[in-house]
C-alpha cells in the first residue's frame, strides 16, 4: 500500500507539469490579455506594463520564470488584475470561505442523499421510493442559478429570516443559502447513484442468504449491505468533493461570499493569467489528491481490491 | 417600563440628531430633520471587486467612486458638478495659460495628524507617470498635457522633469505643454490625489490594507474582505470633519444585479443600478426611490471604414442610410426604458458647456428618415436586386443584444439588409474591434472630464480609439482649435456636424444612471453628469 501511495504521488508530480503547460498554452491562445481594455493604451505605457509583468518575454521564458517561482519560492506571482493583491492572497482570502461552504454541502450532500437513495431503494415502488426519486430528478433539474435568487426572495425579501448575500466571517446565517443551493444537486445524483446500487446489492446473492439465515432486516442493511453499494458512491464522492470545496462561482456571484469559484471564472475573462494558473494548480492538486484517497477507501471497503 | 426606554431612547436620539444638525447645518436644506447618528450610514452596491483602491492605479468608475471618500484633491465637484474647493482653495491661471498655481488650505491633514503639503502632490503626479510604476492610468498624466508627460513615461526623460512644482508647502505649480481650458475639471480624477509620501514609499504595494492606508479624505479605511465589502469610516483629521454627517460608509460586492435589488429593497443597501428594462416598472412603484439621472456616456456603432471594412461602407451614402434607418426613439422608449436619449451627435447633450449642434437627422420624422435612407440606398445601388448583407458584432450582454436584434430588424424593414448578429466574450471583442475585424460593432465611451473634447477627440485621426479609423483633415484641425480657443463650441459644432455627414459611427443614444437611491438620502448630485458623489456632502433625514 505505502509503495502505491509513492508511486501514485510520483506520477502526479509529471501530470501537474503536463496541466501547468496546456493551461499555459491555452490562455496565451485565447484572444486580448490583461490590460486590454475598452480605451487601448498607448504603446509606451503598455510597454512599462508589459515589463512589470514580464509579459514581454518569451513563451518559454515565462512558463520556465512561472515554474521555477513555484518550486524555489512557492511564489505564484502577483494578480494582474488585482493591482494589490498576490495570487497567494487571493487564495488565502478565498480558500478558507469555499473550503467553509464546500465541506458544510459535502456533509449535508452525503447525508441526505445516502438515507434517501437507501430508503428509496429498500421501499422500491412504494410512495416513499416515488417521492426521493421525485425529490431528487427536481433538485437535479433545479440549476443553482435559479435556485439561488429563488432562495434570496424567499428567506430575505419575504421572510426577512437571513442576510441576502455576504460573508462574515462565515457565520451560521451566512452559510444557511449557500449550502443549500450547492448541496442539492449533489445530493440528487448521490441519492440515485445511492438508490441504483442498493437495489443491485440487495438482489445479491449474499444478501439473500443472510436473509435465509433469518438477520433482522437493520442489520442486513447497516453491516452487509451499505459497505458494497457504497463503491459507486465513493468514486463520485471523490471529485465532487473537490468540486464543492473548490467552491461554485454561481454562490459567488449571487451570496457575494468572496470564495475562489468566481475568480476561476472571472480570471479567465480578465485574461488575469497568474490568478488563472494559481487556481487552476490548487484545483488540480487537489483532484489528484482525492482521487488518491478514493482509491486508498476503495481497499479498505473492498477486500478484494488490492493495490 | 419598556416604553419609557423607549422614549428616551428616542429623545436622545432627536436630541443627538438636533445636535449634529447645528454642527453641520452648511449642506443641511432647511426643514429637513436628520436621522439618528447610528443610521448615517450610507451602503452601496457594487458590480465587482475594485482592482485597485491606489489612487495612481484606479481606472474604473467604481475606484474613484471609492477613493473620491478617502481622499481629497484640489477640487471638487458640487452636486451640479461645478468645482469647488477640495485641498486647494483656488488656482491661478497665468496669462499664457500654461501655467496653474494651486493654493492649499494650511488646516488639511492627513489621517495620522501630518498636514497636507503640496510635494505630497508632487510626489503622487511623478508616481502616477513613472515607468516603474506602471499605471495603466498614467496616459490620464499626459492627457492633461502636463509638460513633459509623454517622455516621462516613457522613461526618456527624468521624473523630475515633470511639469510639477511644490515651491512651498502650501503652493502646488503645474506647468503646461499647451493650454488646456478644460484643465481643472480634470483634476478631480483619482489619478491627481495626493499621496502620504513615507506610507506609500516605506509600506509599498501593502500601503492600501487596512489599518496601512493613510489618507486625507473625510473618511478612512477600516475594512476590506475580497469579494465581500470595503468599509469606511470617518476621518476626524479631516480639515472639514465638523461638516460630515454620514458615519460610516460600506461598499458591498454584489455581482449579480437582479440580487442587487433584492438586496436593496430588503433594506441592505442604500443604492443599486437598476437592470435594463425594470426602470418602469420600479419607478410606478418606488416613485421617490427609481431614479434617472443624465450620464456623460453615448453609444454608437463603429462602422469599419478602412481596407477591411466591406466596399460598399466606403460609399457614404451606405452609411448615411444605415444611420437614418435606426429609430433611436424605439431603442430608448421600448428596449431601453430607462430615461435614456436618442443621440443623433456624439458628445453627451448634458456635458458641461455643450450646446447640442443642429443636424438635419435630429429633426426629422422617423418616417422622413426612412424615405431618405431609402433614397440613400438606391442611388448607391442597392435595393431589391442587389441586397446588401453587414455583420454586427457586439460584445456578449442582454441589453447590447436586445439593441442590436432591434436594429437588424429596422435595416430589414426599411432597407431590405440582411444582418449577421455576431457577439464575443469582452477580451475577443476588443481584440477583433481595436484591429478592425468587423464591419459594424457596438461601442461606448464615456467622458473621462465633463468637457465635450473628451467626445470629439475620438473622431480625430489619430486618436487610438478612432475604431472606425475616419480621417478628415478638417475634424482635426477643429479638434486642435479647440483645445485652446476661446470659444471652443464652434468648433465642437463643426465636428459633430461634419461627423454626421461623413457618419463613421451611428450614434444610438445617451446614456442614463438608472438606480434606486434610499429616499431619506438628500443631497444627491443629481445634475452632476459624471455622477460623481462625495459621502461627506450627503445625509439623511428621518
Amino acid at each position: 500500500m505505502f509503495s502505491y501511495i509513492v508511486r501514485r504521488l510520483a506520477v502526479a508530480i509529471p501530470t501537474i507539469l503536463i496541466l501547468v503547460i496546456i493551461s499555459f498554452a491555452l490562455m496565451f491562445a485565447a484572444p486580448g490579455g490583461p490590460f486590454n481594455s475598452e480605451r487601448p493604451l498607448p504603446p509606451q505605457v503598455l510597454a512599462n506594463i508589459s515589463a512589470k509583468y514580464g509579459l514581454d518575454q518569451p513563451y518559454w521564458r515565462q512558463i520556465t520564470t512561472y515554474i521555477w517561482n513555484i518550486v524555489a519560492h512557492f511564489d505564484f506571482g502577483p494578480s494582474f488584475k488585482y493591482k494589490d493583491r498576490s495570487v497567494a492572497d487571493i487564495i488565502k482570502s478565498g480558500f478558507p470561505v469555499t473550503l467553509t461552504y464546500g465541506f458544510w454541502s459535502f456533509v449535508i450532500a452525503v447525508i441526505v442523499g445516502v438515507a434517501l437513495g437507501v430508503v428509496a431503494a429498500i421501499r422500491q415502488n412504494t410512495w416513499i421510493d416515488y417521492f426521493a426519486v421525485g425529490t431528487s430528478v427536481a433538485a437535479q433539474a433545479l440549476p443553482n442559478f435559479v435556485m439561488a435568487p429563488m432562495l434570496v426572495l424567499l428567506f430575505t425579501l419575504w421572510l426577512g429570516w437571513l442576510p441576502g448575500g455576504g460573508w462574515n466571517g462565515g457565520q451560521w446565517q451566512y452559510l444557511v443559502m449557500p449550502v443549500i443551493a450547492l448541496s442539492t444537486s449533489y445530493m440528487a445524483s448521490i441519492a440515485r447513484i445511492m438508490r441504483s446500487s442498493m437495489l443491485e446489492v440487495m438482489n445479491a446473492g449474499f444478501i439473500r442468504t443472510a436473509r435465509a439465515k433469518g438477520l433482522p432486516m437493520n442489520r442486513i442493511i447497516w453491516k452487509h449491505a451499505l459497505k458494497p453499494a457504497m463503491l459507486p458512491v465513493l468514486s463520485y464522492l471523490g471529485p465532487a468533493f473537490v468540486g464543492m470545496i473548490t467552491g461554485s462561482v454561481v454562490v459567488d456571484v449571487y451570496f457575494s461570499t468572496g470564495g475562489i469559484g468566481l475568480y476561476f471564472v472571472n480570471s479567465a475573462f480578465n485574461r488575469d493569467y497568474s490568478v488563472m494558473m494559481g487556481i487552476t494548480i490548487l484545483v488540480g492538486v487537489l483532484t489528484i489528491l482525492f482521487n488518491l484517497v478514493v482509491d486508498i477507501l476503495y481497499a479498505w471497503i473492498d477486500p478484494k481490491i488490492r493495490y | 417600563m419598556i416604553i419609557k426606554t423607549t422614549m428616551t431612547a428616542t429623545a436622545t436620539a432627536i436630541l443627538l440628531a438636533m445636535s449634529s444638525m447645528a454642527m453641520a447645518d452648511s449642506h443641511v436644506m432647511a426643514g429637513d430633520v436628520l436621522a439618528p447618528a447610528d443610521m448615517q450610514t450610507f451602503v452601496s452596491r457594487e458590480l465587482d471587486e475594485f482592482p485597485s483602491i491606489d489612487p495612481s492605479l484606479i481606472q474604473d468608475v467604481a475606484g474613484n467612486d471609492v477613493a473620491r471618500q478617502l481622499f481629497e484633491g484640489l477640487m471638487n465637484q458640487d452636486a451640479d458638478g461645478n468645482l469647488v474647493p477640495g485641498v486647494a482653495t483656488g488656482y491661478d491661471v497665468s496669462d499664457d495659460k500654461m501655467t496653474y498655481t494651486f493654493h492649499l488650505r494650511p488646516e488639511a491633514k492627513w489621517s495620522n495628524g501630518e498636514p497636507v503639503k503640496a510635494s505630497d502632490f508632487v510626489f503622487a503626479w511623478k508616481r502616477a507617470a513613472n515607468p516603474e510604476t506602471a499605471s495603466e492610468y498614467s496616459w490620464y498624466i499626459s492627457l492633461m498635457s502636463i509638460a513633459n508627460a509623454d517622455a516621462v513615461i516613457a522613461g526618456e526623460k527624468p521624473l523630475d522633469d515633470l511639469g510639477v512644482a511644490a515651491p512651498d508647502d502650501a503652493t502646488f505649480v503645474v506647468t503646461l505643454s499647451q493650454p488646456l481650458p478644460y484643465f481643472p475639471q480634470m483634476v478631480v480624477n483619482a489619478v491627481t490625489f495626493p499621496l502620504p509620501e513615507a506610507t506609500v514609499t516605506s509600506l509599498g504595494d501593502a500601503w492600501t490594507q487596512p489599518g496601512n492606508m493613510v489618507s486625507n479624505g473625510a473618511y478612512k479605511l477600516t475594512e476590506r474582505v475580497q469579494q465581500e465589502k470595503l468599509v469606511m469610516e470617518r476621518n476626524d483629521q479631516y480639515w472639514d470633519n465638523a461638516n460630515t454627517i454620514i458615519n460610516k460608509v460600506t461598499y458591498l460586492i454584489i455581482n449579480d444585479e437582479n440580487q442587487g435589488l433584492t438586496r436593496y429593497l430588503a433594506g441592505e443597501v442604500d443604492k443599486t443600478e437598476i437592470p435594463t428594462g425594470q426602470y418602469p416598472r420600479l419607478h410606478e412603484e418606488y416613485p421617490t426611490q427609481a431614479q434617472s439621472f443624465p450620464l456623460l456616456c453615448s453609444y454608437y456603432y463603429a462602422i469599419n471604414m478602412s481596407d477591411t471594412g466591406p466596399e460598399a461602407f466606403k460609399d457614404v451614402r451606405v452609411r448615411q442610410a444605415l444611420s437614418l434607418a435606426v429609430d433611436r426613439d424605439i431603442i430608448v422608449d421600448n428596449v431601453l426604458q430607462g430615461g435614456q436619449k436618442p443621440a443623433y451627435t456624439f458628445t453627451h447633450w448634458a456635458t458641461a458647456g455643450f450646446e447640442t449642434p443642429d443636424v438635419p437627422a435630429a429633426s426629422m420624422t422617423q418616417d422622413e428618415r426612412n424615405a431618405k435612407a431609402v433614397e440613400l440606398m438606391t442611388e448607391a445601388g442597392y435595393g431589391p436586386d442587389n441586397p446588401l448583407t453587414v455583420d454586427l458584432l457586439y460584445n456578449t450582454s442582454d441589453a447590447h443584444k436586445s439593441i442590436a436584434v432591434a436594429i437588424s430588424q429596422m435595416w430589414k424593414q426599411t432597407l431590405g439588409i440582411t444582418t449577421n448578429l455576431a457577439n464575443e466574450e469582452w477580451q475577443t471583442f476588443l481584440d477583433d474591434r481595436g484591429n478592425q475585424r468587423y464591419q459594424i460593432a457596438r461601442a461606448g465611451w464615456c467622458g473621462d472630464y465633463n468637457e465635450a473634447s473628451t467626445f470629439t477627440d475620438l473622431m480625430t485621426s489619430t486618436s487610438g480609439y478612432n475604431d472606425s479609423k475616419y480621417s478628415n483633415p478638417e475634424v482635426d484641425a477643429a479638434a486642435a482649435d479647440a483645445k485652446t480657443s476661446d470659444n471652443p463650441q464652434a468648433d465642437y459644432t463643426k465636428i459633430e456636424q461634419i461627423i454626421a455627414v461623413d457618419t463613421p459611427i451611428i450614434p444610438i443614444y445617451h446614456y442614463a444612471s438608472v438606480k434606486m437611491l434610499n429616499d431619506h438620502i438628500r443631497n444627491w448630485p443629481v445634475n452632476n453628469v459624471q455622477q460623481n458623489y462625495y459621502v461627506k456632502d450627503l445625509y439623511k433625514v428621518e
